[in-house]
């Protein structure tokens, strides 16, 4: 006992200062995506080197600001792929690490500046405001995306301060928290479990997977994301997203974080 | 005929020099190897060639840890042919998979039902058309009796925690038997891996489009360890020699891997306990390992860090020496909650005895790892069939003999310490080489073109245990079968076997002490 404490003593404290502080992030995030319009080459932008590199299909062509591809940040893995493709060293990925947003078209990323998550509508804030209790669904999920979710449970990131908590069951829950691409094996169970959830309800989809299928979009075998089969209520993008994304995003729906 | 065909780990082979068996003679060679301390890594089908009247033939490696080989062979044509599990218990799982992917049957095998409730014979064009059947809809096997109940829990569990389906038959609070049914989280790699290099995957992408993306996935807890397997099977077809400075980055990051997850772990053991500043502390420190592996490539798991040719990240000195800072201090810490944890009795209680299985079903069942590890079997890839930089840094091989939840907790405790002596090492040994040359020739020179018609094999001692990667090309260098046998493969009948004749309420407790990994199985 007297151990535990003095190791504790040792230890330290150790919960993180975001909200209210800047998160620690490595140097090295692969953040939000940069394209530099003015470096772009013109006569790249028809048949664009970076959009051919994607091994998702994530960059659309043309319809960016000034011609730049437009980014899925449903779809994006953050593997720099097109960054090595571009020839003139036009795309970056920066640190901005918040991208949670409300609605899937706001994922379409154009270059402006993202329209992030709004904070939920008047009863359902008043509701969840202060008291949010998901149940995480692993639908397909790789175990990365789970286990950052995991993570904000400790005293790093201590979501209970915040009033969230993952619980054991749909019943106790406030709505799911669903990662994975949704293969056909776990459909059935993932509408069962939603609909086991009381309403009203709110539905999380975390990482790249749950957005749009991720690496495994258009496999026989996945459904391609949550929204294929429960409506959702915010989309955390990322493969997997850091925490803080992941933090900043349920802040953001809950109406906590309000600056862009 | 006794094939004497012998191969290390990483090699490649031409195809045609694998000794060809009839059935019975592989049946004898794999029980005659089992016998003389050999292990079944590998058991899977390849497609009927086309124009062999669609037969379809099984590739099975062999490996013998003491002597440090690999045996491969190939068995003729068997659509229907006499089980080989009844004689070679490790096979049971190969062959369930076998008959659910290729259509075939071993007749005689004790449980034959699916493994991952796809689509039947979705590797076999000419298998025969089958229904798809729902997710662990099967026949359980069920003991009988007025005072006996049955306990179904999941696919969708109370934690934040991937899916999978657990029946166990109890008697009271003993459980007399659990079956697992899996494959909630299939999600179809292997098929998609088949047809080459670039066939299915140039759906997006160039180079090689889709394909690390799967392997980082495959158990993204073990991006490193799939993405590691997958690069040695690209590098040794290719011929390619990896720089010694990315070889111990790889290693660094295979450490950091196995240190975040087993630093994890005894935190979610001591939670399971309910022994709370241990699992406080490690919660905290299994993040700030992943935020080294962060440090080094941006991302916490991993992810893109290890590439064919070598590393994508290189490190200044000024980067390096944070790294060994953050590491010290971590490790300091990782020591202290390790202590608490191994000195209070209360905990030693619960462990101890907990979800024994003995060396004899371990060596039975094939099992891999610090499960393998804790039965007193060390078998250890590092050790056995050393790669990479782990032929200059030797590593020494855990191992605890009680079988129990403590021994797999200790073991954990012992890999933690030898994780940190080869990281230091590394490290020493990475600030006396020039920076730089982390990869054999730039993004642009890969993929590379294939030896053709060979056969190489990849094994990587992943936190689980060994991931096995075997690859076959076809006469145009393109890749015609692409097997991966996770760790827990091979270990979830082990999980089974421990709760047999224990209470289900320690089910908790011995499940976390495999923590098992269901999409690496599903794939």
């Amino acid at each position: 006992m007297l151990r535990a404490a003095l190791e504790r003593l040792r230890q330290k404290r150790r919960t993180v200062a975001f909200p209210d502080g800047a998160p620690n992030l490595p140097d090295r995030l692969r953040g939000l995506p940069v394209i530099d319009a003015g470096k772009c080459p013109p006569d790249c932008l028809a048949a664009p080197a970076c959009a051919a590199a994607c091994p998702v299909g994530a960059m659309r062509p043309g319809l960016g600001l000034g011609g730049t591809p437009l980014v899925d940040l449903g779809k994006c893995l953050f593997c720099t792929d097109c960054m090595a493709a571009c020839p003139a060293g036009a795309i970056t990925f920066g640190r901005d690490y918040r991208l949670a947003v409300r609605k899937r078209e706001h994922l379409h990323f154009r270059g402006e500046a993202l329209r992030l998550a709004e904070a939920l509508e008047k009863r359902t804030r008043k509701l969840f405001g202060r008291s949010l209790k998901l149940r995480q669904v692993s639908a397909g999920g790789c175990n990365a995306c789970e286990a950052d979710l995991n993570v904000l449970t400790t005293i790093v990131f201590d979501l209970g301060r915040f009033g969230i908590d993952f619980v054991a069951s749909p019943r106790h829950a406030d709505g799911l928290m669903i990662t994975g691409p949704v293969p056909e094996n776990m459909r059935e169970a993932l509408i069962k479990c939603y609909e086991a959830t009381p309403d009203p309800k709110i539905v999380i989809a975390s990482g790249a997977c749950a957005i749009s299928g991720g690496p495994f979009a258009g496999l026989p075998e996945s459904h391609d994301g949550a929204d294929a089969v429960v409506p959702v209520d915010l989309y955390i993008p990322g493969c997997p997203p850091h925490p803080i994304t992941a933090l900043d995003g349920m802040l953001r729906l809950l109406g906590r974080i309000k600056k862009d | 005929m006794q094939p004497d065909l012998t191969m290390r780990n990483g090699e490649s082979i031409p195809a045609h020099l694998i000794p060809v068996l009839d059935f019975e003679s592989l049946r004898t060679f794999l029980v005659g190897e089992m016998r003389g301390g050999g292990r079944l890594a590998a058991l899977f089908g390849l497609p009927p060639s086309p124009g062999t009247g669609g037969a379809v033939r099984l590739l099975a490696v062999v490996a013998r840890d003491g002597a440090g080989i690999l045996r491969p062979v190939v068995s003729e044509a068997c659509d229907r042919y006499p089980a080989l599990t009844p004689d070679l218990p490790q096979a049971h799982l190969f062959e369930r998979e076998l008959s659910e992917q290729f259509g075939v049957t071993p007749v005689g095998h004790p449980r034959l039902k699916p493994v991952r409730y796809h689509a039947p014979g979705t590797l076999n064009p000419a298998a025969p058309a089958a229904p798809r059947p729902l997710p662990a809809d099967t026949d359980f096997f069920r003991v009988e009796g007025d005072e006996v109940h049955e306990v179904a829990v999941g696919p969708i569990h109370a934690g934040v925690i991937e899916p999978g389906h657990f029946r166990f038959q109890c008697h009271g609070e003993t459980v007399f038997h659990l079956e697992i049914a899996l494959g909630f989280q299939h999600r179809g790699i292997e098929a998609s891996l088949e047809g080459g290099l670039l066939g299915p995957l140039a759906a997006g992408g160039q180079g090689f489009g889709r394909i690390p993306h799967f392997m980082a996935t495959a158990a993204g807890d073990t991006t490193i360890g799939h993405t590691l397997a997958w690069c040695r099977i690209m590098e040794s077809l290719s011929g390619t020699t990896v720089p010694e400075r990315a070889g111990l980055f790889r290693l660094i990051a295979l450490e950091l891997e196995r240190l975040a997850n087993h630093t994890g772990d005894l935190g979610a053991l001591a939670g399971d306990v309910a022994y709370l500043p241990t699992m406080s502390f490690c919660g905290r420190l299994r993040g700030d390992f992943l935020n080294m592996t962060a440090l080094l490539c941006g991302n916490r798991f991993g992810r893109g860090l290890v590439v064919p040719g070598g590393v994508a990240f290189d490190a200044d000195p000024a980067r390096l020496a944070e790294l060994r800072g953050r590491f010290e201090s971590t490790f300091r810490d990782v020591e202290g909650a390790a202590d608490l944890l191994f000195e209070t009795p209360s905990v030693r209680a619960r462990f101890e005895h907990t979800g024994e299985i003995t060396r004899e079903t371990a060596t039975a069942l094939g099992l891999v790892g610090p499960a393998a590890r804790a039965c007193g079997i060390a078998r250890d890839v590092r050790v056995d069939h050393p790669f990479g930089a782990y032929r200059r840094l030797a590593a020494r091989a855990a191992s605890w003999p009680s079988g129990d939840v403590y021994a797999r907790a200790f073991v954990r405790r012992q890999e933690i310490r030898e994780s940190a002596r080869l990281i230091r090492a590394a490290l020493d040994l990475l600030s006396g080489l020039p920076g730089g040359d982390i990869r054999h020739g730039d993004a642009a020179s890969w993929p590379r073109p294939l030896a053709p018609e060979s056969l190489a094999v990849s094994l990587v001692e992943g936190w689980r245990g060994e991931i096995c990667h075997v690859a076959l090309t076809d006469e145009d260098g393109r890749v015609m079968r692409y097997k991966m046998v996770d760790p827990s493969f091979h270990n979830w009948e082990g999980l089974a076997m421990a709760l047999r004749g224990r209470a289900i309420s320690d089910f908790p407790l011995c499940n976390k002490s495999f923590n098992l990994s269901y999409c690496g199985h599903d794939l």
